[in-house]
């Protein structure tokens, strides 16, 4: 005979206690997105296809310059949190870890080749 | 453990046999788009890496980007940046405790999709 309540028992054991500064960082990202999506596409979207010579120019002006480089360093944060929690729903163990691990390295990657290439136009 | 219940339990419905409500579909969409974003970015970085690189490789690129798969994909991306913008609205919206009933959750979800398709057609329509 244990002089344990049910409701002792169970505290405490179905929360990993952590992950509210997950959904702290996601609500951030998302404000701040609904702002940078639509200057994302005012600063992109005219020159899709255009000429080698607008497009360089075009990302050479300070505007479209930063509106893109915002957009991509926000929205590739917003995105590795996300993804986070896609492979925590549908995998475990040792293959979480490592897709986890792997997208988040690729959402740097991405992150890191799109400021690169940007500061590389705006010189 | 206490008020144990096996064997009498309702069956967990099976995704193949089930309708989906609107807010399942409307759900479920927030995570495809947001997660499907990625290819049109990765595309779009690749068109900005060849811009900065040379004349011949951005030529690359851009035929890439314009070709029809190339303008499928970035026609999919606006749709998927409008719908996932509407969706985390919601999201912020659920969060702060309210719209969580199923009239209103239901409304919302039309919204998302009717929304997202017309603010697709107006950026199409402007770039």
């Amino acid at each position: 005979m244990a002089y344990v309540t049910d409701r002792k028992r169970a505290a405490g054991l179905g929360s990993a206690k952590t992950g509210t500064e997950h959904l702290w960082h996601m609500q951030i990202t998302s404000v701040l997105l609904l702002v940078l999506v639509p200057l994302f596409l005012i600063a992109v979207g005219p020159v899709v296809g255009e000429s080698y010579e607008a497009v360089t120019a075009h990302f050479a002006r300070p505007f479209p310059a930063l509106a893109t480089a915002l957009g991509l360093i926000v929205a590739l944060n917003h995105f590795r949190y996300g993804v986070q929690v896609l492979i925590e729903d549908y995998t475990d163990g040792a293959t979480r870890k490592f897709l986890i691990i792997a997208m988040i390295g690729v959402s740097y990657g991405t992150m890191a080749t799109g400021l690169y290439a940007l500061a590389r136009l705006a010189i | 453990m206490a008020d144990v219940n096996r064997g009498n339990r309702p069956l967990s419905p099976h995704l193949q046999v089930y309708r989906m409500q609107m807010t399942a579909i409307s759900s479920i969409f927030i995570r495809i788009t947001g997660n499907a974003l990625l290819v049109g970015t990765l595309l779009i970085v690749w068109w900005l890496l060849a811009a900065a690189t040379s004349p011949e490789y951005f030529a690359l690129a851009d035929a890439v980007l314009t070709s029809w798969f190339g303008k499928l994909v970035m026609l999919g991306s606006i749709w998927a940046l409008w719908y996932h913008s509407l969706g985390g609205l919601r999201h912020l919206y659920f969060d702060s405790g309210r719209g969580l009933d199923v009239p209103t959750a239901e409304k919302l979800g039309w919204g998302m999709f009717i929304g997202s398709a017309v603010l697709t057609v107006l950026t199409v329509a402007a770039l």
